[in-house]
């Protein structure tokens, strides 16, 4: 089973995504932000491997947080996707710059999320 | 949205209405400090939320809302416009018309939509005003694309039909770094086989010679030919998570056709602009993979170091949110819990000789984790106050505004926790008394400055626990209360005889009877003179007492007491007959010994008893619940305080004061007149709850019945 970390300052899209990849087998840890996100990162024994972030949130954003987890050595492969409201390619690319593998547009379908987060993480 | 979202629009609506709440009270705050940066992040990040949980959740009108309420504030946070305070209050607005919003979709009614177009007007005027050509830049080209893109797809879907099957040749070189953002080009490589037949030859011309090469850096490119039944945009999409610094040129291989030519130039365009954005983005990424990588190795364990040295920060006060009816249940199972330990200790010490002695030991044990696991479950329903508070400033604002007064709002004790249904049933009478402060008690500034006062008139909420009870106090410096005023208009109302002379706190209390305004006018804010009794009711009815202090010209004190919670009374057993009944011990003034002498039989009126220059109506208990009673000399007469002034209760005898935990009636058998609930003593049995207002009203119709039959 997969471990994914979630991390959303908004606890219903943390519920929402949670529940949609729990109900498609994964097994899901959750944050509030990303000062959280790291502190759990840091703690959990085998690491994630796949973190899905919101960009905007409160103490450390997402962008940040990207960046932070690619300089810890576990995470330097680890596929995290951003999800983001904006649909510019400026916002998309500041998460690509912080080493962030790929975005999902709010809204969106959880479907879709399940699709993406497969894709990420099927053994080729 | 094909996945029904509905179960968690709870959440999301509590989400929203805290977000609502903190953007306001932000807001706020801006009107007086506008300029604050983490203030206006906090307002745009609160539009940002609940716009992108909107949005999934399929509430696609509050979306909209809060997207230009976010447009705005982005460009306050971008230093392009001042949060003056016509765009606070406008946004101000718009909070009040997403309140409504979201509560329409709760009820899951529609919403006003004539109101919340207006407000949306008023705001994309006000984008519009000023930074005209950002805001238009922004909001028309974006749609504009996505149209023509669907134009485009429109147009293409049929050819492609019917052609069936198309070739594709692909040049592709993903960026060198790709592999450190997880994105292989493996997968990509066979997502496009899924696609169709796939041809894949490797570009082996940057290859290195082994020493020099990093085992975490891409080196290869790929020539591919695909063919296959998607569309162009299902393959590059398949690229779009790609760096900027990749190539991918993707030419289609069509037979001789009409489109030909057409297709081939925007191909071309296409492959231009690729290449333009390309170039440019590559040295941008090149220089930043060089700077990256460089210094990453020593500077690494460095970080981890002060990485590890900072306490995780917000794990500690994390929470989780829970249904209220899970606490209820717990809060209930610890009462039960509460009745059966009593009982214990009550059997335990009818036991005999050696074992009873290890036995009060393990009872008294019981009996201390009993009292300490209730207290802690009783805390988890405890809030702080400030949620109460917070409505306050918002509304003094809107207040003084319209009133032209100047009130400087400062609350004290905000994090004083009481109990959730408490704290729900107090906003309204709290809201009540701090707009009368404001519209009664605080003077206009000229006359408060004829006064000697400063111009702006202080307004103190103080909240504090004092032996088990909450005390909130509102405190103004205003015109204070007229007594003279008070009572010639009582007397003129006749609530008040003619020649009576009342004290002071007296006086006070009439402000509490129904149907009593002092308000030399009546104005939209106050006055009705339908507000105070109700206000003292309210809080009557959570266990609670109003008082008032006042000095005419230095102000008022409305000092509000209430329990800290109404899953437990302190209780005052009294027996009748053979029934233990339980009183709330607050509403107790005192008890006296009966004097059959004192009794008068008033026609139309019932029993009164004369208790020293007073006569109290005085319910006989037994009669009321046509209990028999064991003598009819002796008796206790309680003084309880309710609803019309004191009554008098007759019961046998007074028995323990003791915590009850109350069990609602109404969820174990159904509503009763008189009585308010029950719980289960020591020993076991039942004891009924007294409603003492309602066994006022019930005495009065019984009395009423009897002389009417008479």
């Amino acid at each position: 089973m997969h471990n994914v970390l979630i991390v959303d300052d908004s606890a219903s899209m943390r519920q929402m995504v949670g529940l949609t990849l729990k109900n498609a087998g994964f097994s899901v840890t959750e944050a509030e932000d990303g000062d959280v996100a790291l502190a759990v990162a840091e703690q959990a024994q085998t690491g994630f491997e796949l973190v899905i972030t919101d960009v905007n949130m409160p103490n450390m954003d997402g962008i940040t947080l990207v960046r932070k987890l690619r300089e810890r050595e576990h995470y330097k492969f680890c596929p995290i996707l951003v999800l983001t409201t904006e649909s510019s390619q400026e916002k998309k690319q500041q998460g690509k710059a912080a080493g962030a593998t790929g975005w999902i547009v709010k809204p969106f379908d959880p479907t879709i999320l399940v699709n993406v987060v497969h894709k990420v993480l099927s053994p080729i | 949205m094909s996945e029904d979202l509905s179960e968690f629009h709870e959440v999301f609506f509590e989400e929203a209405d805290e977000l609502v709440e903190s953007m306001e009270a932000e807001l706020l705050d801006m009107l007086t400090d506008p300029d604050d940066p983490e203030r206006i992040n906090t307002v745009f990040r609160a539009a940002h939320s609940i716009k992108g949980g909107s949005a999934t959740f399929g509430f696609s009108a509050v979306a909209e809302l809060t997207h230009v309420m976010e447009t705005l504030m982005d460009e306050v946070r971008d230093g392009l416009r001042r949060a003056e305070s016509d765009l606070v209050d406008l946004l101000l607005k718009a909070t009040d018309c997403l309140k409504s919003m979201l509560d329409a979709a709760k009820e899951d009614a529609p919403h006003d939509e004539d109101a919340v177009a207006a407000v949306k007007t008023e705001l994309e005027a006000m984008l519009a005003a000023k930074s005209e050509p950002e805001s238009e830049a922004e909001g028309e080209s974006e749609p504009q694309v996505a149209n023509e893109a669907a134009v485009q797809t429109e147009v293409h879907q049929p050819t492609e039909d019917l052609s069936s099957t198309q070739s594709y040749k692909i040049s592709f070189k993903a960026a060198p770094g790709s592999l450190k953002t997880a994105n292989d080009p493996l997968s990509i490589l066979s997502e496009l086989d899924k696609l169709g037949d796939l041809e894949v030859e490797p570009n082996l011309d940057d290859l290195p010679v082994l020493a020099d090469m990093d085992p975490e850096v891409l080196y290869l490119g790929w020539k591919i030919r695909l063919t296959t039944n998607s569309s162009q945009q299902e393959i590059e999409s398949l690229f779009e998570w790609l760096d900027e610094a990749s190539e991918v040129i993707l030419e289609r291989v069509t037979w001789p056709t009409s489109n030909q030519e057409t297709s081939d130039k925007t191909n071309a365009q296409e492959a231009e602009s690729e290449d333009v954005k390309t170039s440019e983005a590559a040295t941008a990424q090149t220089n930043q993979t060089v700077e990256a990588a460089k210094p990453l190795k020593p500077k690494a364990p460095q970080i981890e170091k002060e990485e590890t040295k900072k306490p995780p920060k917000n794990t500690a006060t994390s929470s989780i949110r829970v249904g209220i009816d899970k606490i209820d249940k717990l809060i209930n199972l610890v009462g039960e819990l509460v009745i059966t330990q009593s009982m214990l200790t009550e059997e335990g010490s009818k036991l005999p000789g050696e074992i009873a002695e290890q036995m009060q030991e393990g009872l008294s044990q019981l009996q201390r984790y009993t009292r300490e696991l209730q207290e802690n479950v009783m805390q988890i329903r405890m809030v702080p106050i400030s949620n109460a508070f917070n409505r306050l400033p918002r509304m003094i604002h809107d207040l003084t505004s319209k009133l032209g007064k100047k009130v400087e709002l400062k609350m004290f004790g905000e994090q004083t926790e009481l109990d959730k249904t408490v704290l729900e049933s107090i906003g309204d009478p709290l809201v009540h008394l701090v707009r009368n402060a404001v519209d009664h008690g605080i003077e206009l500034p000229e006359q408060r400055v004829a006064e000697g006062k400063p111009e702006q008139g202080s307004l103190e909420l103080h909240a504090y626990h004092e032996s088990g009870n909450i005390i909130i106090e509102i405190i103004d410096d205003g015109a204070g209360i007229d007594t003279q005023r008070v009572l010639s208009k009582a007397k003129e109302k006749g609530l008040v005889g003619k020649d009576e002379q009342l004290e002071d706190k007296e006086v006070f209390d009439l402000l509490f009877h129904p149907g009593f305004s002092t308000a030399n006018e009546v104005s939209d804010v106050s006055g009705r003179g339908v507000g105070m009794d109700v206000v003292r009711r309210n809080i009557q009815s959570l266990g609670g007492n109003v008082e008032v202090e006042s000095k005419l010209s230095k102000g008022s004190v409305f000092r509000i007491s209430l329990p800290l919670t109404l899953a437990i009374i302190d209780g005052q057993l009294v027996r009748v007959g053979a029934q233990t009944f339980v009183m709330p011990l607050t509403s107790i003034v005192e008890s006296i010994q009966l004097d059959r002498e004192n009794i008068s039989v008033v026609a139309g009126k019932g029993t009164l008893y004369r208790l020293r220059n007073e006569y109290l109506p005085l319910v006989q208990l037994a009669n009321l619940f046509k209990l028999s009673k064991a003598s009819n000399q002796e008796g206790m007469i309680v003084v309880v305080e309710c609803d019309g002034g004191k009554i008098g209760l007759l019961v046998d005898d007074l028995q323990a004061q003791q915590q009850v935990v109350i069990k609602s009636l109404e969820a174990n058998y159904r509503s009763v007149n008189g009585i308010s609930g029950a719980t289960i003593l020591g020993d076991g049995t039942v004891a009924l709850i007294l409603d003492i207002d309602g066994i006022n009203k019930l005495a009065k119709t019984v009395a009423h019945s009897i002389t009417q039959a008479a």
